[in-house]
């Protein structure tokens, strides 16, 4: 293949020899080189096919607004779709590899879709697909299907790692062409905290591909010299290889840092790429402008590029697109690539210039004024073009064809908060909208065409910036700039007399006759076009396309660019990896875990653990020789029930509320009495949210005449602690009552069964006999002969004469393995949440599985318990509404299968007898079951209409999903020791 | 929402910081005030375009609630107080 | 012009320039019988159906944009009817069989796609929710099937099965659900009603309600004056801003809802899945694009853009759900506005007054609400009485107590 690396000139280095393969073949290029460059120097023009029409491809562009030139890079783990060769920095041994194809690149059999393309044009599956209806999803959407797509990703785990960061600074500078050199070089040495972005490996954007004096030197070397010195300000850091992606509220911007993307082998100690939430004070947009490509018949061949991508390869990478080119242009800004070209020894056939007044050229090309390409020739790569001007066609014999309409000013960034760019006739572009907010367009983004302009504005940019900010500096001067005195621009929305297909949208196949239709069938707004025609909907996000579609669909409806408008300008102004985006949270790390002060207790005894929610609880402690759970737990159950057994609670959420309105306060915050409670008790207590229904339930201890205790479910800790903050701080603000969450300050410990007493008393130093801590006590103890103080509260959730115990939490493992030895010879057992389930559910015991947000105390057989004394509490308002004391409520009852060898599950339904099955005949739900080995069959708790009047009735509990219908009996909720003769022992 | 927010106590925090639960207008009515104004107080918000008052809790930090004064439209910040501070006053 | 295989065919030869505008664009009459404020999917479904099942014409929908610039034209485009109680199932299960005849109905393919969608599950409490929702689905007789892990792995073998913080353990799967193309739902129902000579009147902003009484007489618009006979709202995301202009105040906050789309990918996910451990949910469009979303970014907004912390959740979830994303590149995120309603469940109803109609509260489940939406209101316009299916989607429901809490998360519109 031949070589089109220029004999001299360019940044690579040319003593640095690459490897990589593309599609198996091996290549070469140099360092700093991207896959694109390299890939042309050898001769590889066709790097991809497009999506539509599966049209051969090479690059637009040299850069990242690249639509055509996709490839997928890495392997394994780290094979990522979708990168644009324009970018992609070479490295030895990169592996790449085009898709979107099949059999191979050269030849694609989804070639034969351009064939079709006067049936399948803009929204043609709109209309078709649609006979017979059950063809499309057996036939037509699979197909389509097959078709969908670009790379393919891989299903296995990134190996690598992402991280993610915070960063503030004084003044954020995104793009560090000449605008933003100049901004950040002005910030710098005034002082600012200053971060200056860029999206490619070193500073300089398109400066690096320029052959202009600036300041007496060539400009590659001006924008090294003052990268060098930016390098060297403390106060000023430099992100190469980031991307700015997006402006988020206020002046804070999302980046991601590409920080070993460019690497063969990572360094596993830091990160792939990096996710940047830089927070600014202001910000300057210096992100430069975009080369529009121009519309005409066969606008896409392999050769075709925009004039800035064609110097950018001659003069950066030293590779010439072609042996003979020629420039295509409505504008006299891309002459100067021609000039450039020439001076590498490159014949430049022809400037076709589409205007009448052409712009001066004193180089060996002929410029021909008037002038449109109508058509190319050439199968997987450009070989000629025709010409039409002065009602004749020429023929050119070329390889390579340089095409401007026009620069588009990059107003990504600006326009994503919603404010709207405006037309200007005299730009031939969308300016950025004149809304500040702490980010102002700079330089070429800003619509400025000339390298001396642009290194003013920024400089001057950054000076207004900071002074908003009481900053003086002193605008930076580059001395002398060599530059275009020519910017002239007509604008060329598209070819009138072509006849081929003419793409606006290359990615996605939209051609100018596409955007036609969408106007004759009456998809004329901006937005209409865009989605019935997908035009700006590919990966580059329109950033090549969408003007020119705005200028096509002006022309055709008449108007205005400015009365047409833009669509939406989104996040992310490149695309983000998933990866990045997630940082270190992912696999085990992608939430925190919370681990009780008992979990080392629980693990050495060989707990199971189960998360619920962001802990980890011991569900239950298998012994030798049990090999189901059920076993574990059903003795469990027993020992607690016949023995005497031992649960870390530790997870139940825990709030101190000391201060002289304790009392009122929990009164207002619990629909039970409260102010009542006695020093030294304790009491059950539900709490409602304000629309009447219940939220949580837990105990108040009462400990000191102004010293509350509280616990909480485990899952509404958090949410707990959070309402009584809401209500003491924004509704009773004079109640003179503090509180504090003490969750993690205490162990806590359920000792029960009918030794618990026993097994306590040999650890607590005080009585403990029933008639010192009878039921519901609540007090202050010391263990271990006075070594520690804890709380030990007489209540009991397993219906068993119980206690539990709250020592300091770095106590309680110690406390826990001393009441396992103290215990050995009562045979004490360690149990879990699933005992503890177990036992509840015997008892009759709620938890959130009952109380699941749309229950009223009354559902739940705690009607009573609501205060009729109290003129006011949380809830208490909205408790006397129709609905919410509706008698066909579902209440909680108890169920019992009629044969005890039956089962049935949560979540099953509950049907009348001879009902058949209809939401209307629905009668309740199952909300929680178990085996309960002291009744010797599975026993359930339930939700039914008018449930306790039913107690007796045989229902069917309708479970479809595990197709199982079983006879049961509604009856009390209570299973075990109704009377509560044990809870007193 | 700004992305940092001046907390009174704490000052410019994340906005992740903190929870919203929402409009500050409503007046928790009295004891025996009628149903209406009970339901209205639960259920029913202005929800009207522009600039709104909220109550924001810092979860992350202080755990004081504040009172947030912004424009739902662009998210600008434009005051934040203590709620109970404001209450005391009131 | 209908579509047929015999019109493309023809089209095709003739250079396609025979296609005839899918609407017209007329100016707006001096009155009209029925006038819906919002031509988004709902509005437009409203007007088809109005139209097509219920014999009224003369209806004007005024848009202030372009149609379909709602949520219609900004979500996931995903359909399910997998609902818990008894206020929704039936009502979305309407939806979903009227999706299932859509496109031969109003003729515009829409691309329903039932591929499936999969809830998974990943603990005890979220299995018994999920066997308490498929069994409400099963008393409608909507199809419903529990999966267990092992059914779950065959058929999405790339999830993490290894190191999951919170293992998979199962899913719920409704298989008639799937996804629809979004904008497509918006043009066919505003093709279709136009061809019952609905009149479909873009950039036509309503500024104010003239009502006399409690009637209604007409409305301003940025188009002059238009008198009607009823008025209709269909404003999801703005209800609260519309409602005001006729005096009444809603049970609803406006929040933002994030979504995003990645790069084009060779097809792998075929269903829809939920994360049960994080908010995030995910299918794969047939152009390859993987369309996913999360939670409400939590406050209340007319913006329709969210923060940063938002979308770095959805991917947390995203990778922590599919590890392989983690390479995958998202190409756009956007923001559209929920009407989200103080029990997260939609009001189809008549407003306290005597010609007013609403149709509002659609939190983030819209889009699969579209046809039902359309239909049941376009009944309760054209009979005063609600369609039996939206008999419980009533306004007075938060004054009487009957809520339709499908998460039991109150009268707080950010937790829904």
């Amino acid at each position: 293949m031949t070589s089109y690396r220029l004999k001299s000139g360019g940044l690579i280095d040319r003593d640095t020899p690459l490897h990589f393969t593309f599609d198996g073949k091996p290549m070469q290029g140099f360092q700093g080189d991207t896959v694109a460059s390299a890939l042309l120097a050898g001769g590889q023009r066709l790097m991809g096919r497009s999506f539509k029409y599966h049209r051969p491809r090479g690059p637009l562009t040299a850069g990242s607004a690249e639509p055509n030139a996709l490839i997928t890079v890495g392997q394994n783990g780290r094979t990522e779709p979708n990168c644009r060769a324009t970018v992609v920095e070479l490295y030895n041994g990169l592996v790449g590899r085009s898709q979107h194809n099949w059999p191979s690149l050269k030849f694609d059999v989804g070639e034969v879709n351009s064939l079709l393309s006067p049936f399948i044009g803009a929204g043609f599956y709109y209309k078709t697909f649609m006979w017979p209806a059950a063809l499309w999803e057996k036939l037509y959407e699979p197909l389509i299907r097959r078709a969908a797509g670009l790379g393919r990703a891989t299903f296995e785990a990134d190996p690598d790692r992402y991280e993610k960061s915070w960063a503030h600074c004084d003044l954020l500078i995104i793009g560090a062409g000449p605008t933003g050199l100049a901004a950040a070089i002005t910030a710098g040495r005034a002082g600012a905290q200053v971060i200056i972005c860029d999206e490619q490996a070193s500073l300089g954007g398109s400066l690096l591909s320029d052959t202009h004096e600036v300041g007496g030197v060539p400009a590659p070397v001006f924008a090294h010299d003052i990268a060098s010195e930016l390098s060297s300000m403390p106060n000023v850091r430099i992100l190469t290889r980031t991307t700015v992606f997006g402006w988020y509220d206020d002046r804070m911007f999302g980046a991601v840092e590409r920080v070993q993307k460019h690497v063969q082998e990572p360094d596993p100690n830091k990160p792939v790429e990096r996710l940047w939430r830089i927070a600014a004070k202001e910000a300057i947009l210096a992100s430069g402008a975009e080369e529009r490509p121009l519309v005409f018949g066969g606008n896409d061949r392999p050769g075709v590029m925009t004039t800035d991508a064609l110097r950018t390869y001659a003069n950066r990478y030293g590779v010439a697109a072609g042996k003979r080119v020629a420039i295509f242009a409505n504008n006299s800004a891309a002459y100067r690539t021609a000039h450039d070209l020439e001076k590498l020894g490159v014949d430049v056939a022809a400037i076709i210039d589409s205007r009448s007044e052409t712009a001066s050229y004193n180089g060996k090309a002929r410029v021909i004024p008037n002038a449109r390409v109508t058509s190319t020739k050439g199968r997987l790569g450009l070989s000629g073009i025709t010409v039409n001007y002065d009602g004749g066609e020429e023929h050119l014999s070329i390889d390579a064809l340089g095409v401007s309409g026009g620069w588009n000013p990059v107003v990504n960034l600006a326009c994503q908060r919603g404010a709207k760019p405006t037309w200007s006739d005299e730009h031939a572009a969308f300016l950025p909208p004149n809304a500040h907010n702490g980010l102002s367009a700079a330089g070429a983004a800003a619509g400025i065409a000339s390298l001396a302009a642009c290194l003013r504005d920024g400089a001057h940019q950054a000076t207004d910036a900071l002074k908003n900010i009481n900053i003086n500096a002193k605008p930076f001067d580059a001395g002398a700039v060599e530059d275009d005195p020519d910017h002239a621009t007509k604008p060329l929305w598209y070819v009138r007399e072509s006849t081929e297909k003419s793409f606006v949208d290359f990615q996605n196949d939209v051609t100018a006759s596409d955007l036609g239709l969408a106007v004759t069938e009456g998809y004329g707004n901006v937005e209409h076009t865009k989605r019935y025609t997908t035009t700006g909907m590919a990966t580059d996000q329109g950033k090549l396309s969408n003007v020119n579609a705005i200028g096509i669909l002006a022309e055709v409806r008449n108007v205005t660019p400015a009365e047409v408008g833009t669509t939406t300008y989104r996040p992310f102004y490149t695309p983000v990896s998933f990866g990045a985006l997630a940082g270190a949270h992912k696999s085990e790390h992608f939430q925190p875990v919370r681990r009780s002060p008992l979990h080392e207790w629980a693990k050495k005894l060989g707990a199971e653990f189960v998360e619920v929610g962001h802990w980890y609880r011991s569900s239950w402690f298998p012994k030798k020789g049990e090999t189901t759970w059920r076993q574990s737990v059903d003795r469990e159950v027993l020992a607690v029930r016949n023995n005497v057994g031992v649960c870390d609670v530790s997870t139940l959420g825990k709030i101190e509320v000391t201060g002289p309105d304790a009392a009122t306060f929990l009164d207002l915050l619990y629909c039970n009495g409260m102010a009542k409670l006695p020093v030294g008790k304790a009491r059950y207590g539900l709490m409602l949210r304000e629309d009447g229904f219940v939220y949580d339930d837990g105990t108040l201890s009462r400990l000191e005449e102004n010293r509350y205790f509280l616990t909480t479910t485990t899952a509404h800790a958090a949410g707990v602690m959070s309402h009584m903050e809401f209500c003491h701080q924004t509704i009773w603000p004079n109640l003179d009552v503090r509180f504090a969450s003490v969750s993690d300050q205490w162990a806590q410990i359920a000792v029960a069964g009918p030794k618990s007493r026993e097994l306590l008393s040999s650890i607590v130093d005080d009585d403990i006999s029933d008639s010192a801590v009878p039921f519901l006590a609540a007090r202050t103890v010391t263990l271990l002969g006075g070594q520690l103080s804890a709380r030990l509260f007489r209540i009991s959730f397993s219906g068993e004469l119980a206690y539990e115990i709250a020592i300091p939490a770095s106590y309680g493992e110690a406390v826990a393995d001393v009441l396992m030895e103290r215990g050995e010879k009562l045979g004490v057992t360690p149990y879990g949440t699933e005992a503890m389930g177990v036992m509840r559910i015997e008892k009759g015991h709620v938890t959130h599985a009952e109380i699941n947000g749309t229950v009223v105390p009354a559902d739940l057989g705690m009607g009573r318990m609501v205060s009729n004394k109290k003129t006011d509490f949380i809830g208490r308002a909205m408790l006397n509404r129709e609905g919410t004391q509706d008698p066909d409520r579902v209440k909680l009852v108890g169920l019992k299968p009629v044969d005890p060898a039956d089962d049935f599950s949560v979540g099953a339904h509950i049907l009348n007898k001879n009902d058949t099955p209809s939401t209307p005949a629905d009668q309740g739900y199952v909300t929680s079951t178990c085996f309960s080995p002291i009744i010797g069959s599975r026993i359930g708790l339930a939700l039914i209409k008018k449930g306790p009047e039913r107690i007796g009735e045989q229902i069917v509990v309708w479970d479809a999903l595990k197709e199982q219908y079983t006879k049961a009996v509604i009856c009390d909720p209570v299973f075990v020791d109704p009377e509560g003769e044990k809870l007193h022992a | 929402m700004a992305s940092l927010i001046e907390c009174p106590h704490c000052g410019a925090r994340p906005k992740e910081e903190f929870t919203v639960r929402g409009n500050v207008e409503r007046q928790r009515p009295a004891p025996d005030a009628d149903p209406d104004t009970w339901f209205d107080y639960v259920y029913l918000r202005d929800n009207p375009m522009g600039r709104i008052s909220e109550h924001w809790h810092h979860t992350a930090g202080c755990r004081r609630w504040l009172i947030v004064e912004r424009d739902n439209t662009d998210h600008t910040v434009f005051n934040v107080t203590d709620a109970m501070e404001a209450k005391s006053k009131s | 012009m209908r579509y047929s295989a015999l019109s493309i065919f023809k089209n095709a030869l003739g250079g396609n320039k025979d296609w005839q505008p899918v609407w017209r664009e007329p100016e707006p009459k001096k009155k009209y019988d029925v006038i819906i404020a919002g031509g988004g999917g709902h509005g437009l479904a409203t007007a088809y159906y109005l139209a097509h099942e219920f014999g009224v014409r003369n209806i004007g929908v005024i848009e202030k944009s372009y149609i379909g610039n709602g949520n219609i034209g900004r979500n996931t485009t995903i359909i399910r009817s997998n609902y818990l109680l008894e206020g929704n199932t039936p009502f979305y299960e309407l939806s979903l069989k009227l999706w299932e005849g859509l496109e031969q109905d109003f003729n515009f393919n829409a691309m329903v796609s039932q591929r499936g969608v999969v809830n998974l599950v990943h603990t005890d409490g979220q299995r018994d929710a999920a066997r308490r929702r498929g069994n409400a689905m099963r008393m409608h007789g909507v199809d419903a099937e529990y999966l267990d892990l092992k059914t779950i792995r065959d058929m999405l073998p790339f999830f993490d099965y290894s190191n999951a913080r919170f293992p998979i353990m199962g899913g719920l799967i409704q298989r008639r659900g799937g996804t629809v193309r979004h904008d497509a739902v918006a043009w066919g129902f505003a093709r279709g009603a136009d061809s019952y000579g609905v009149d479909i009147i873009q950039n036509c902003e309503m500024t104010g309600v003239r009502r006399e009484g409690s009637k209604i007489t007409g409305v301003e618009t940025s188009k002059g004056f238009i008198e009607c006979d009823k008025l209709a709202l269909s404003a999801a995301g703005h209800s609260s801003v519309v409602a005001e202009m006729a005096g009444i105040k809603l049970p609803i906050e406006s929040h933002v809802l994030q979504a995003f789309v990645s790069e084009g990918l060779k097809p792998f996910i075929d269903t829809v899945v939920t994360y049960g451990a994080g908010h995030f949910y995910i299918s794969q469009s047939d152009k390859g694009g993987l369309v996913f979303g999360g939670d409400i970014d939590g406050y209340n907004s007319y913006a329709r853009r969210g923060n940063l912390a938002t979308v770095e959740h959805v991917m947390e979830a995203g990778v922590a759900m599919i590890p392989a994303l983690s390479r995958v590149k998202v190409l756009r995120s956007w923001g559209g506005i929920m009407d989200m309603s103080m029990d997260g469940s939609p009001i189809i109803d008549k407003a306290p007054l005597d010609n007013l109609y609403i149709n509002a509260g659609w939190c983030y489940g819209g889009f699969k609400a579209t046809p039902a939406s359309g239909w049941c209101y376009a009944h309760l316009i054209a009979k005063d009485e609600p369609h039996p299916v939206a008999k419980f989607m009533r306004l007075d429901r938060f004054r009487r107590g009957y809520l339709i809490d499908e998460r039991g998360a109150g009268a707080q519109p950010n937790l829904h």
